[in-house]
């Protein structure tokens, strides 16, 4: 049913935590099968003075696709700016997990809602203090 | 690694008895049993022996069974051939039909109901108590003079509860008994037509491996069965029609099984369903259903001791000794699934047939617990081989797992 990959990301999922100092933090649920996923951010500048994700952890309550993207989405953004870090899709997290069963795709987009809620987030405090 | 199987309501091993039993229905009494010549003559003996055994188990005639592919078959049969012959007939063209059923069936019977529903007849869903139990008096009061069928399962296959089909068997007797006599008392100017009576299906196909299936102590009309839940081959299954129950055939052209079900019988299949359902007699069923219990219960005290915040959903005194339905709070339930499964443990979320669906199970719904909490489900449910040191094993391994995944929740509190 799972490929190796999402069974590699369940049993160690990588980034799994929280930063407790974290500059942004996001959370996407999805309301049929219950899953909820919680990304936390932090941020640097690169030597180009862009604003790069440097650190991130996730937690995730849900099935082991949901914690398997959660694991692989971080895993994606980590060192990338913030446009790069936009512009991952769900489809890429599917194709980097070797695929996912056709009723669990659906928990792909969990992981970028998640991102982009962070990222939103980010955003708007960041704007606030400038 | 030995693995470890804990999944007994999805289905069971071919019990190797069985499969010795079969094993000649594959290559040399290969015949077609509606042949005429010696080979059809050979596999139909087998077949007839089988019927033989089947209507033993169930305390009925030979000519009362049809075989199926399984109780998927068996229920659309009851259910949609039984309206299809009430519709069949002239004299009930403007009637509108009323279907009973339960909240918590298999779809095997919601499905060709809610079909029927949008055809036209009208069905009640009956609730059930916080156990999976049907409440007795609301079934009494939900019989109206138009139905004409009711369909309730024996036992339950996700939360293993037991519902009082012999109660609801004589209810419906007493109904029928009581609505010909009054019919009988007036003049025969007055009677108008004979009243309709009310047929009585139950899906038993969890029901078979540990309780009493005698069709004439159930008070049944029909009753489903399937092979493979009794240590018997998949692909089989059995429809017991009582005598005069009104039944259309779903499937045409063969004119097997008295016209009821088309196709060639599958003999290997029906050899294999007769020895499973006739190693389980009262001394057996007794014997396996003492030592399931035991272990079902020493999983439930060790799963309590080892690990907070579970709740059981099976109700042990109205369930099967097969039968342990946890909730793990805060834990989905399907990463449990995962996490013991690569240890090696096989279990379920539910049904094996919700699986492929990502809403919370309808019959836990049903029994009143929160969305939040039926995700957090695994179900546990033992047969004739598991042994206490699987059990040990499965409470050693569990918590940790458990654990594992609360620590990754970010709604989990601590």
């Amino acid at each position: 049913m799972y490929t190796k990959k999402v069974i590699s990301h369940f049993k160690n999922p990588h980034n799994q935590g929280k930063i407790k100092d974290a500059d942004a933090i996001g959370e996407a649920g999805n309301p049929v099968c219950g899953d909820v996923m919680k990304i936390y951010l932090k941020m640097a500048k690169n030597k180009k003075g862009e604003e790069i994700i440097k650190d991130v952890k996730f937690e995730t309550l849900g099935c082991a696709a949901a914690i398997a993207v959660s694991s692989a989405l971080t895993d994606l953004v980590k060192g990338k700016t913030i446009k790069e870090a936009l512009k991952i899709t769900k489809d890429q997290i599917v194709k980097d997990l070797g695929g996912l069963p056709a009723p669990k795709i659906h928990c792909s987009m969990l992981g970028v809602e998640a991102l982009h809620e962070a990222i939103k987030n980010y955003k708007k405090e960041h704007s606030n203090k400038t | 690694m030995k693995k470890i199987y804990l999944d007994h309501s999805a289905t069971t091993p071919v019990d190797p008895k069985v499969l010795k039993e079969m094993l000649p229905y594959f290559t040399q009494k290969f015949g077609n049993a509606s042949s005429i010549h010696g080979f059809g003559q050979e596999a139909l003996a087998g077949a007839d022996r089988a019927r033989e055994q089947v209507a033993n188990f169930l305390n009925c005639e030979t000519g009362e069974i049809v075989f199926t592919s399984g109780a998927t078959e068996s229920n659309n049969l009851a259910v949609r051939g039984f309206i299809k012959a009430l519709q069949k007939n002239k004299a009930n063209q403007n009637k509108k039909f009323h279907i009973i059923t339960s909240l918590v069936e298999h779809d095997a019977i919601l499905e060709p109901c809610m079909e029927l529903e949008k055809n036209g007849i009208e069905v009640t869903y009956l609730p059930v108590k916080s156990n999976g139990v049907v409440d007795i008096n609301k079934f009494e009061k939900s019989i109206k003079d138009n139905t004409v069928l009711i369909s309730v399962m024996y036992v339950n296959s996700e939360v293993g509860s037991i519902q009082p089909i012999r109660e609801m068997g004589k209810i419906i007797k007493k109904i029928n008994e009581k609505r010909l006599k009054d019919w009988q008392r007036l003049s025969a100017k007055d009677r108008g037509e004979k009243p309709q009576k009310i047929y009585f299906h139950t899906d038993a196909t969890q029901a078979v491996n540990f309780l009493n299936c005698d069709t004439k102590y159930l008070h049944v009309d029909m009753l489903s069965l399937s092979g493979h839940k009794i240590y018997g081959p998949k692909g089989i299954g059995a429809l017991f029609v009582k005598n005069e129950t009104p039944l259309a055939a779903m499937q045409l052209g063969g004119h097997q099984e008295k016209n009821m079900r088309s196709g060639t019988l599958n003999v290997v299949g029906i050899v294999g369903l007769g020895k499973a359902i006739s190693m389980l007699d009262k001394k057996n069923v007794e014997k396996n259903n003492k030592k399931i219990a035991a272990l079902r219960d020493m999983l439930v005290l060790g799963i309590k001791k080892n690990i907070p915040d579970v709740v059981l959903n099976t109700d042990r005194a109205n369930a099967t000794p097969s039968h342990a339905h946890f909730s793990f709070l805060d834990v989905e339930g399907e990463s449990s699934l995962i996490s013991l499964d690569l240890e090696g443990i096989a279990v379920s979320t539910g049904s094996a047939c919700a699986s492929g669906s990502l809403k919370a199970s309808h019959v836990l719904l049903a029994m009143g617990i929160k969305v939040e909490v039926a995700h957090n489900s695994v179900r546990f449910t033992l047969g004739k081989n598991n042994t206490a040191e699987e059990i040990r094993k499965t409470i050693k391994v569990l918590p940790p797992i458990i654990k594992r995944l609360r620590e990754m929740n970010p709604l989990y509190k601590n």
